[in-house]
């Protein structure tokens, strides 16, 4: 989209700083036009990663239909639910400071990215209480899950028998959700970077490749969590 | 070479009721190093001849490429600074040609191995079923049809692991109890994974007499290249016979004279696997050396230690056979070692009780 | 443009531009990158090859013998003797973790990053007409995330060593006792040095390329490491997984692939080779990217077959992630599955032939000149012609039942990878080295250096076809004395072949010497395509100003273009 076109949508008091061309760019085009390639080749690279663990949680799940089904009762809907609104509001709010930093925007930029943040932050809260929650009935990955407490508290908690061998689907769940709260927490450093240098009015129409890309990444890491949440928690 | 590659040796064949037998053609292993395998399953030939085929086309276009590379190399050196050169640059018609071409051949070459490799998936009716079990480091081979009949690899010496009959099919069940291993018998050019958690199987008829090598071909710690054993082609009417016989692993008696509880324990100890992971001369291995055992104390994992002497000596090694992971030596608690329950009778455990207390 | 031979017009090179360690150490310059995983990649080239030294002396009897020796030396060198028995019963072990190393080491810090690392970071921008790459910190980033897993391979030969193979097999992975977290930490943090170096040479060779530079201008060397940065972008990521799911089955016990707790071992194998299939074809694209540079330029010939050529390694690079099972046809996998990958293994092959072919028709009417990095060139012909050939017997599945996991496939891959992209990496060594270094080695010296390493190699692997035909297995330390004499031949080929290596490392370190103050001509080759036209070493920023192309570069003044219609390409 033409950012000429919209100077009319500018708010009072935007910014336009120039782009600072790197050393080894001609032009401005050419080093816009690389940030945005590379970063949409990185993206690909974090889907095929987490293909992989999809990959493998089908697979479990064609192993062992029933053991999957009984598990995942276990999860928490409610905070899995939640950890979604907040996720894809964050991604709105991001998507809003692209825009702010598109028109020169640097209030509401710096807004955005704020509440991005707050929100991702919201996320990582929910998770740790989604986690511990877990770690108090005995539920743990792999080899440290202990059947004896996980199957008290799935009688108690539902009434339904935890079938076979849980520890195996409890230990995806934890390492899927858990490398994707790995993508969370870089993704609060490189906002928080981003919002450094927005509040120092570094970004503006001619130049908010950082926010763009960021969002992109950003965008990612709600998707994932998008397939990620309907999979484990919701299936039957 | 090649020319020794397209003879293959014979195999020693039947021999004919008023004809002397013919004389056995020797061994691979005493033939001279570049000597072909015998081709000694029905799947053999087969393999072999596309063997020779792919070296067949091989050999015509590496010579093709290596001439013309030579031909160019020697016809267009260069003789001077300004030497020209041609414009060529491409020819539709060649690089088609060179494509197709190939294309062709290699078709060829697909569908003659998937042909072979589907009549090596689908056994025929009525095989010989044979249960394989490899563990590290010995494969241990049993005949659900002849009860009692079992074999085992061993890993200092080249042991018969398997009988089959010539001419008729034999299909293997195999797993594994720990990790990966392969079943592989080259002159037969069969192999096949051999799996925990799983069975896999395959299926073959051997074509000649003889002894043939067996080898474990996927990687598996340690002592790989030891887990190997031999396996055995006999005439179909001998076949059962030898089976029990080699299979059977009771006391000998000679001349009415029950063989002694230790000569009877160092043949178990070889035959059972034992001397996988348990060694008679102190040399350490997987498990404690059973030099000395008899009047060591041992310390076990978790405290506790034992003189292992007397009734209570003997229980302990009874229960180690047994249950294994009662007792566990201090320092070989990594590797756990199978029970033998069920599969030592009380007299076998009794001689190698015997032999044991041997071994100083 | 004209070439800067004047010392008096010359602008400092690359090297005196900037002085003192940090120069080096937070260099953004590609050149300066290059040339360190130059020399990384070549220390553990040596760690890898003495590995391999290793173990084949020890193959030189059928028992383990020289293995017990040496570990007895070395255990009372330490101040800790162990007794006779005990170094024969360590040996099988130590075998293994040697094979183990030299795998490993070989394929994620030698032969994945050595080529692109190198020389497609020395050269990409200088070939493409541009300043740098297109992300010079992440380019930086790439070098110190490779030191890093490097260390972590380091700490893993002292932290008990690995014995898994470089294949990591479950669950003898998941079981063993060794450093095989650490390793494979090691290697996923390799990963992402090379996913990063695949998505900097992406971006540079779409967006950074020359006025007047389109796709069929570009050296055939950049189309090769391009399809090459598609393989490593796209397969790296599924080797990170599998690698952390490993971890975190051994860490945890998660039970994916270890049937003891429930999982499935074959569920690895597909994983592992999702990645590592495609991951051979990363280390043998480049090489075929120096290929159709050593046998252009010094036949001083178009190239034949140029479209074709840059297609096919986009062909191979896409067809590759659909092969992998043809490592698994007796894995246990179903053998429908077997015969498509048999079918599209054969299907690759096709663009990797007309390769070949169309190397040997360029030097049709050429004016070939024998100098060593044409020797290398046409030494390539013959070893990886051989090592193609010889993928053949393998892809059918009937024959692959009984060469599986035999020497046959010991020397079919060391035919590609050793006899393929190390005999082109040492060709383009030679061939780029007075413009990487503005000296020039002894010409004498490296053809003998290149006779001892055609020698020496040959003899190593040729006869371990047959071996593997007569069924000799891999990963064996010990073995069947029929197999004696084979393994002699081939120990001694291996001698031949650390002696040809080292001396072709000797004179080429020699020619570094400071005596040798002797100023190298720009172009010594006479070569059209862009790093030829400018300094040797070359200045900082490459270029003075920037350059434009017109045409593809094998268009040689020798060409003989009378009785041509048309002469525009």
């Amino acid at each position: 989209m033409s950012t000429h076109d919209a100077k009319a949508m500018r708010p009072p008091g935007a910014i336009d700083p120039p782009m600072p061309l790197a050393h080894h760019f001609d032009t401005a085009g050419q080093q816009a036009g690389s940030a945005k390639f590379g970063m949409w080749v990185f993206l690909a690279t974090e889907v095929l990663m987490f293909s992989g663990l999809f990959l493998a949680y089908f697979i479990v799940r064609m192993l062992y239909p029933e053991m999957v089904l009984s598990s995942h009762e276990l999860l928490d809907k409610t905070m899995g639910g939640i950890n979604t609104v907040v996720l894809l509001t964050s991604s709105y709010t991001m998507a809003m400071g692209v825009r702010a930093a598109q028109l020169g925007d640097k209030k509401g930029l710096v807004r955005n990215l704020v509440l991005t943040i707050a929100f991702a932050c919201v996320f990582l809260v929910v998770k740790y209480f989604e986690y511990t929650g877990k770690f108090s009935h005995g539920i743990f990955p792999g080899k440290y899950f202990n059947y004896a407490e996980a199957g008290a508290y799935a009688m108690e908690h539902g009434g339904h028998v935890l079938q076979g061998k849980p520890h195996i689907f409890f230990g995806l769940y934890f390492v899927m959700t858990g490398l994707h709260g790995v993508h969370v927490v870089v993704g609060i450093g490189v906002l928080v970077w981003v919002l450094m240098r927005a509040k120092k009015g570094q970004f503006g129409p001619r130049y908010y490749a950082p926010v763009e890309n960021v969002g992109l990444y950003w965008h990612i890491v709600d998707l994932v969590w998008i397939f990620l949440f309907p999979l484990l928690y919701l299936v039957r | 070479m090649i020319l020794s590659m397209l003879m293959a040796p014979e195999g020693s064949a039947t021999p004919s009721p008023d004809k002397l037998p013919a004389t056995p053609q020797p061994p691979w292993e005493t033939m001279h190093a570049w000597a072909p395998l015998p081709e000694a399953s029905t799947f053999a030939a087969g393999t072999e001849n596309l063997y020779l085929f792919i070296i067949a086309l091989s050999a015509l276009f590496f010579g093709l490429i290596m001439g013309a590379m030579l031909w160019f190399m020697a016809k267009h050196k260069r003789r001077g600074p300004d030497d020209k050169t041609s414009s060529i640059t491409h020819s539709g018609k060649i690089e088609f040609l060179w494509s197709a071409i190939p294309s062709v051949l290699l078709l060829v070459i697909f569908v003659w191995g998937e042909v072979d490799f589907i009549k090596q998936s689908v056994a025929p009716a009525d095989p010989i079923e044979i249960r394989v079990t490899g563990r590290q480091w010995s494969w241990t081979v049993e005949y659900p049809d002849y009860p009692g009949v079992s074999f085992t690899s061993s890993t200092e010496t080249p042991e018969i692991t398997m009988m089959v009959p010539k001419g008729r099919p034999v299909r293997l069940m195999m797993t594994s109890t720990d990790v990966l291993h392969s079943f592989y018998v080259p002159a037969f050019r069969v192999k096949r994974d051999v799996l925990p958690g799983r069975y896999t199987t395959m299926w073959f008829e051997a074509t000649q007499v003889g002894e043939f090598n067996m080898f474990c071909t996927e990687y598996c710690g340690d002592q790989h290249s030891k887990m190997t054993g031999v396996v055995k082609v006999l005439d179909p009417d001998l076949f059962e016979a030898a089976l029990r016989e080699a299979g059977k692993l009771e006391r000998n008696v000679e001349d009415g004279v029950r063989e002694s509880d230790k000569d009877y324990g160092a043949r178990i100890y070889k035959r059972r696997g034992c001397d996988a992971c348990h060694s008679t001369d102190g040399t350490p291995k997987v498990g404690p050396t059973w030099q000395g055992l008899w009047g060591r104390t041992s310390e076990f994992v978790g405290g506790g230690s034992l003189k292992v002497e007397g009734t209570a000596g003997e229980n302990y090694i009874i229960d180690s056979i047994r249950e294994p992971q009662k007792n566990v030596v201090v320092g070989f608690g990594g590797a756990a070692m199978p029970s033998f329950m069920g599969q030592l009778s009380d007299d076998q455990i009794k001689a190698l009780s015997a032999y044991i207390k041997t071994l100083k | 443009m004209a070439n800067e031979t004047e010392k008096s017009t010359r602008e400092p090179s690359f090297y005196e531009a900037q002085t003192g360690w940090k120069s080096w150490a937070f260099t953004l310059d590609h050149k300066r990158l290059g040339i360190m995983y130059l020399l990384s990649t070549m220390i553990f080239f040596f760690v890898a090859g003495m590995s391999a030294i290793l173990l084949r002396t020890e193959l030189l009897t059928p028992q383990g013998d020289f293995l017990p020796w040496l570990n007895q030396g070395l255990a009372s060198l330490f101040g800790n003797p162990i007794t006779e028995e005990a170094a024969k019963a360590q040996s099988g072990t130590t075998f293994n973790k040697l094979f183990t190393v030299h795998g490993a080491v070989m394929v994620f810090l030698v032969i994945i990053p050595s080529v692109p690392g190198a020389l497609g970071n020395f050269l990409l921008p200088l070939m493409l007409g541009a300043k740098d790459v297109a992300f010079p910190r992440l380019n930086l980033a790439s070098y110190w995330i490779y030191t890093i897993g490097a260390c972590f391979f380091l700490y893993t030969l002292f932290a008990g060593g690995l014995d898994t193979g470089w294949t990591f097999y479950t669950p003898y992975s998941t079981s063993t006792g060794t450093a095989v977290i650490s390793a494979t930490l090691g290697a996923f943090i390799l990963g992402f040095s090379s996913i990063l170096t695949g998505l900097n040479f992406m971006v540079t060779v779409h967006k950074m390329r020359a006025p007047g530079m389109t796709w069929y201008r570009m050296p055939l060397f950049v189309w090769a490491i391009y399809a090459t940065a598609v393989i490593q972008v796209l397969a790296t990521p599924v080797l990170a997984i599998t690698l952390l799911l490993l971890i975190v089955e051994r860490w945890l016990g998660i039970g994916i692939f270890d049937p003891a707790m429930g999982g499935d071992p074959v569920l690895f194998q597909h994983f592992f080779w999702f990645y590592s299939h495609p991951a051979v074809y990363i280390m043998i694209l480049p090489g075929f990217g120096i290929e159709s540079e050593l046998i252009a330029v010094h036949s001083r010939k178009h190239i034949f077959g140029y479209k074709a050529i840059a297609l096919s390694s986009v062909a191979i690079a896409m067809i590759s992630f659909i092969v992998w099972g043809h490592h698994m046809f007796v894995s246990g996998q179903s053998e429908l599955a077997g015969i498509v990958f048999s079918f599209l293994t054969f299907v690759v092959a096709v663009p990797t032939a007309i390769k070949v072919f169309s190397w040997v028709a360029t030097l049709y009417k050429g004016s070939i000149e024998f100098n060593t990095p044409m020797l290398y060139g046409l030494m390539f012909l013959f070893t990886f012609t051989i090592g193609g050939l010889t993928g053949v017997f393998l892809g059918a599945m009937s024959l692959d039942v009984h060469l599986h996991d035999t020497y046959f496939v010991v020397a079919h891959f060391h035919y590609v990878m050793m006899g393929g992209t190390i005999i082109a990496f040492i060709g383009g060594i030679h061939h780029w080295w007075s413009k990487m270094t503005g000296r020039m080695y002894h010409e004498g010296s490296a053809k003998i250096g290149a006779l001892l390493v055609f020698i020496g190699f040959n003899t190593t692997f040729f006869n371990q076809f047959v071996m593997g035909g007569q069924g000799m297995p891999r990963r064996y330390y010990t073995y069947v004395p029929q197999f004696q004499q084979q393994h002699l031949l081939s120990t001694i080929g291996a001698y031949i072949l650390a002696v040809g290596l080292m001396w072709t490392a000797a004179y080429l370190l020699w020619s570094l010497r400071k005596a040798n103050k002797k100023i190298q001509p720009d172009n010594p080759w006479g070569g059209m395509s862009l790093e030829w036209q400018t300094q040797s070493p070359p200045i900082e920023h490459n270029f003075h100003g920037t350059p434009r192309v017109d045409s593809d570069p094998y268009n040689f003044p020798q060409i003989d273009r009378t009785g041509e219609v048309d002469g525009s390409h």
